[in-house]
């Protein structure tokens, strides 16, 4: 397995410099398609209303003007606000999003680095958002602030569990702890016997998938699992401090953290970049494969924002009581289920 | 005033509840609390609501409501206005049902008077009230949704409330702020081809009311957090002097439309008062819910009952009230609103009394918030319904 990103042997510098500027497209692009189509788009059309028009044709450059937008606004830290920390904290946030990316596969040689353990350590660096949203919540010196970085970080740490427990039985059925590996095992898999699609994880783990799903919603802090910045009750929650920038900031760590998780959840359970009908094998696919694997995470993440736009919210201890009594149970069962199912056949 | 059967019960365990939440929050270690300061610019209090919620963690321990920031002093305001001005006025009262606001205080005023709108004016009367009572309940059914995090089904409600809202405005020519009852009758007579398109917008809102049925009310999650959150029981609310449909959703049957017609059309058609036994935020949202089903069949028959006629007694072009003093109270969208006018027999009011309903509604909220969670003081104040305006006068 090479680690360079595309199997192209280069000079570090080069190859890191290519790196970052692929890392930014791959953060990027998904989050701006994704603010564009779904909370620009399908939720007004939801909504019965048209969303943006005038900025270029049918509203398509908006999101530009928003960031132009934000980035002309006066960056306010409050007057009692810790400083450093307060300042920090969308950078730690969005950190978690650039981590989390590396491990993520285009195509059988267009990913970044190469690990073994890619879906643990992708689990694992998971969470240093809740740090920087603790830091944002703590640092702002606001009580709205305070008490939604306690929810999220209470949140985040109940749901990071049924997640880590949802991804176990994909683990176990592809054998393999790396990224690319399960894309190849679900690839050459079979179901029944019958193997013209492979065999895509959400067909077996089903339940797996609709537990991860539901965990990445949490962990997204998408509702209906948005107390952390629950906008009737909190104001904005750990956001309402923030302005300008840091205000952008958290806005693209939140839907390019959307984008990464549904492309964790594609590679997991829709087979990633393979489409049927070509070998996994095909150097077609370090060009095919980003675009195959960007299709699926638009439609991964169009579930995350149909539930966004349609659900209330939950209440904190409701939350709370969903995760521990019924989600992590569940989720225990699969995987001796999974376990039992894998042994027998 | 009579309670509809098995509230006992249930009041006897709201007052439990309540009791429990009471000694959780006094036996556990003493921690310094939190006061929290909900308002007065708050996106859940739409408007200039400021609650004092003192915290222990997420729990409440106590919670003030401030009421005055938007004070406008409608009270003293009408004693500088003639009696036809004064409608001007109070429709910005509750602005989301303003026809409504006008109609007790036109009808104390034909009251010291003496004088009776005719049939017809009665009739048009009724109609754009319990228009009103559509968008007003439309809009709060929406907008609890909201306030409990889904943001979808309040621009349904937005848009559904345009079809209302367009019937009001061919006949007054007025959206918001109708100012079209008169002492003796109405402004005019309806535009032609209107009772059609009424019937049509009637439809409509029955659409509307089976969409928010199946889209909020049988959400699981909207369940969750509504039933058994925020129980008035029955006296508790009396004392508290709620009205509408915050006390129905209590199980008081007690309707002033049913109970006290006069001046108005509702004796002549066919409906119904709908209570609730629990006294939950759930309640509140179902009773509301059936209340505007009502107002659109209650709308439906009198369109097809309308009587033919003028729309405007006999009165002075120069209005003088008698001398004397009247209270007259109606059914308005958010609760009872009454006006009590004493004349000296001037051109102008002597002075104005104005009962308004979210008022008391409101002055239950340190009763009913004790104990509970912070996300459930939005939604139980959601549930409420109140508006600012309402308040504050």
């Amino acid at each position: 397995m090479s680690t360079s990103l595309l199997a192209v042997e280069l000079a570090y510098w080069s190859e890191t410099t290519l790196r970052v500027i692929g890392g930014l497209v791959a953060i990027l692009l998904p989050a701006g398609g994704l603010v564009y189509v779904y909370l620009f788009k399908m939720m007004s059309f939801m909504q019965s209303r048209l969303g943006p028009m005038e900025a270029g044709p049918y509203g398509s450059m908006q999101l530009l003007a928003e960031v132009g937008k934000w980035l002309q606004k006066e960056d306010i830290v409050p007057a009692k606000a810790d400083r450093q920390v307060f300042m920090l904290a969308p950078f730690v946030v969005l950190i978690s999003t650039f981590l989390l990316i590396l491990v993520l596969p285009f195509g059988p040689d267009a990913w970044f680095v190469d690990l073994d353990t890619g879906i643990y350590f992708a689990m694992a660096v998971s969470s240093v958002s809740v740090i920087g949203i603790l830091m944002a919540g703590w640092g702002s010196s606001s009580k709205y602030s305070l008490l939604g970085g306690i929810r999220a970080a209470g949140q985040l740490i109940a749901y990071e569990l049924p997640m880590v427990l949802a991804v176990l039985g994909v683990v176990i059925q592809a054998g393999t702890l790396n990224m690319n590996e399960i894309v190849f095992a679900q690839a050459n898999g079979e179901i029944f016997g019958i193997d013209l699609i492979g065999n895509p994880y959400i067909l077996t783990q089903f339940v797996g998938f609709a537990l991860f799903m539901v965990a990445i919603q949490a962990e997204l802090t998408q509702p209906p699992f948005d107390m952390p910045v629950a906008e009737s009750e909190l104001v904005a929650g750990y956001l309402t401090e923030y302005s300008g920038l840091r205000f952008l900031l958290f806005f693209i760590g939140e839907f390019a953290t959307a984008g990464v998780f549904s492309g964790i959840a594609a590679v997991l359970f829709l087979g990633g970049w393979y489409v049927p009908g070509l070998a996994p094998e095909h150097d077609l696919y370090n060009v095919l494969g980003p675009l195959v694997l960007m299709g699926k995470i638009f439609l991964i993440s169009g579930l995350i924002f149909w539930f966004r736009f349609t659900y209330p919210r939950f209440r904190e201890d409701q939350l709370q009581r969903l995760a521990w009594k019924y989600l992590i149970p569940i989720a225990l069962l699969n995987i001796v289920a999974t376990g039992v199912l894998k042994v027998v056949f | 005033m009579s309670l509809t059967s098995n509230t006992g019960e249930r009041e006897q365990l709201a007052y439990i509840a309540a009791k429990a939440a009471d000694s959780r929050v006094n036996v556990e270690i003493e921690t310094e609390g939190m006061t929290l300061n909900i308002g007065p610019q708050h996106p859940a209090t739409h408007g200039t609501l400021r609650i004092i919620a003192k915290l222990d963690g997420e729990q409440v321990i106590s919670a003030d409501p401030v009421m005055g920031y938007m004070h406008r002093g409608y009270e003293k305001l009408t004693e500088v206005r003639t009696y036809p001005q004064v409608t001007t006025l109070v429709n910005r009262i509750d602005w989301l049902g303003s026809f409504a606001n006008e109609v007790p205080f036109i009808l104390a005023a034909e009251k010291l008077m003496e004088v009776e709108a005719p049939p017809r004016a009665k009739w048009i009367r009724t109609i754009l009230f319990e228009m009103s009572r559509i968008s007003n309940n439309l809009l709060g059914l929406g907008d609890m949704a909201a306030q409990l995090g889904a943001v979808t089904p309040v621009f349904y409600a937005f848009r559904d409330r345009e079809y209302v809202l367009n019937q009001v405005e061919a006949v007054t020519g007025g959206r918001f702020h109708p100012n079209f009852d008169r002492i003796g009758g109405l402004k005019d007579d309806l535009p032609a081809g209107w009772i059609e398109s009424s019937k049509d917008a009637m439809v409509k809102m029955a659409a509307a009311c089976d969409e928010l049925e199946t889209l909020v009310m049988g959400n699981e999650i909207f369940m969750a957090r509504t039933r058994g959150i925020g129980i008035i029981p029955a006296e508790v609310g009396l004392e508290y002097g709620l009205s509408g449909a915050n006390i129905r959703a209590s199980g008081v049957d007690w309707d002033l439309r049913r109970d006290a017609p006069d001046g108005m059309a509702y004796d002549e058609v066919d409906w119904k008062v709908w209570t609730h036994p629990d006294g939950d935020s759930f309640a509140r949202f179902w009773v509301r819910l059936q209340e505007m089903r009502e107002g659109v069949k209650i709308v439906n028959q009198l369109l097809d009952s309308i009587p033919s006629g003028p729309v405007m007694a006999k009165v002075p072009r120069i209005i003088k009230v008698p001398e004397g003093e009247a209270y007259v109270e109606t059914e308005n969208p958010l609760g009872v609103m009454g006006y009590y006018v004493v004349s000296q027999g001037d051109l102008v009011p002597f002075r104005v009394k104005i009962r308004s309903a979210s008022f008391n509604n409101v002055a239950v909220v340190p009763w009913v918030l004790k104990g509970v969670y912070v996300p459930d003081i939005i939604s139980i104040l959601a549930s409420l319904y109140f508006i600012l305006g309402d308040i504050d006068r």
